[in-house]
């Protein structure tokens, strides 16, 4: 992002953060930026935060996912503002500050939170027409990129595990139901502890209708890979199971059928995004690039597991 | 990555698709899990020309009992220091948990 546009946005935050106090800023950190990639600017002063999403953004979207997050308290972070304004041609939306998982303390990450706030999502009611979850979206564009990089040796394998999907995995259909209200890119630093102290979750961008085992295919991808222990796994989706859940069947003892294909989707996802990083930056792949890159490599000699019958088709 | 012998720096090295890292100061060689039976499978595949059937995960001792799908890694190791999760969970937590 430009510059200017982030000076704008950080003169937006201050605006915002200070319509109640006279204008006089007391802050004294001036604007932190929290974010600035291709698909979002992200700048904080005092208790606002200011976020440009991605100039592609469509704003009929944008305005219903915002609207959500307003009706989901508890579960959703809301908007400090309803709707998005327009600065320098991108839409611009207002949050309270949340306090975001500590990166350097793994033994913090909330995996109980999680795992209860995605049951929470997945069983709210649905307020009128949603937009369909960006997730299977999110995965297409990851591949494309790594199809438009120079060539690399961890590529092919990686292209053979998103070959054996399903259509509706790769964003080429719709998502069998049935469907939920899905968060549609649930990681760690989608967490902030919000004014009361209590975990919720941000960035609505992505949000939507879809299968609900897509927000669990990303911790289930890293246990997968082996990056999460099996006992965090198993904290996650225990709480997940124990709130109510509808992604995985509460009796069945193997979630798997349900989590594999999003799973696999997440899987050759992250292993795309870290070739194509690895490409762009002239370097080699690291341990934890690698071991997502073999995951895609045994992939092609495992069938994807057939679906379990929806619930409702043994009534 | 630092020698837990002699806490020199470690490089990692590749093998024939096993990343292997090497102790720059007192040249000693750190496995992670399954990696020396990944090498030893090499061996013997070159032994005899023709591959062993892949072996099944082991049920891991200490954890409790996870399903997991076919194509994923063996998980294994042990409770306490140095164990195969802590070393790639930390480094994969800092960056890989926390992005799209």
């Amino acid at each position: 992002m430009t510059v200017p546009v982030l000076a704008a946005l950080a003169d937006s935050a201050r605006a915002v953060a200070h319509r109640r106090s006279g204008g006089a800023c007391v802050c004294g950190d001036g604007g932190a930026v929290l974010a600035d990639r291709a698909d979002a600017s992200v700048v904080r002063h005092g208790d606002v935060v200011a976020k440009a999403h991605a100039p592609d953004t469509d704003p009929a979207e944008l305005a219903v996912r915002l609207d959500v997050a307003a009706r989901l308290p508890g579960v959703l972070l809301a908007p400090s503002a309803p709707g998005a304004t327009r600065l320098h041609g991108r839409l611009v939306t207002f949050w309270p500050h949340g306090t975001p998982v500590d990166r350097d303390d793994p033994d913090s990450a909330p995996w109980e939170a999680a795992g209860a706030l995605l049951a929470r999502l997945h069983a709210a009611p649905v307020p009128g027409t949603i937009p369909p979850m960006r997730g299977p979206a999110k995965a297409a564009r990851a591949v494309a990129r790594l199809r438009a990089a120079e060539p690399h040796p961890a590529a092919p394998p990686v292209l053979r595990a998103w070959a054996g999907l399903p259509p509706w995995a790769r964003d080429e259909a719709a998502a069998p139901g049935p469907l939920a209200l899905c968060h549609g890119d649930l990681h760690l630093g989608q967490l902030v502890r919000g004014p009361d102290g209590h975990w919720l979750l941000i960035d609505v961008d992505d949000l939507g209708m879809g299968d609900p085992a897509w927000d669990l295919a990303r911790p289930a991808a890293w246990f997968a890979c082996g990056l999460l222990s099996p006992r965090e796994w198993t904290r996650f989706l225990d709480a997940y199971r124990d709130a109510g859940g509808p992604a995985v069947p509460a009796g069945a003892a193997d979630p798997w059928p349900a989590l594999d294909v999003p799973a696999r989707a997440l899987t050759v996802q992250t292993a795309a995004l870290a070739i194509s990083k690895a490409v762009a930056g002239r370097r080699a792949l690291d341990e934890v690039e690698q071991a997502l890159v073999d995951a895609c490599a045994r992939m092609s000699g495992v069938d994807v597991r057939p679906p379990e019958l929806a619930p409702d088709a043994t009534k | 990555m630092q020698c837990p012998k002699c806490h020199a720096p470690m490089h990692t090295y590749n093998r024939n698709g096993v990343q292997i890292e090497q102790c720059s100061g007192c040249r000693g060689i750190f496995l992670d899990y399954g990696e020396l039976e990944s090498l030893t499978r090499l061996e013997a595949q070159w032994g005899q020309q023709a591959p062993p059937p892949p072996a099944p995960p082991t049920a891991p001792q200490g954890y409790p009992a996870a399903p997991a799908p076919a194509w994923g890694a063996p998980h294994g190791g042990h409770h306490g220091h140095g164990d195969h999760y802590g070393h790639k969970r930390h480094k994969s937590f800092g960056h890989m948990l926390f992005s799209s």
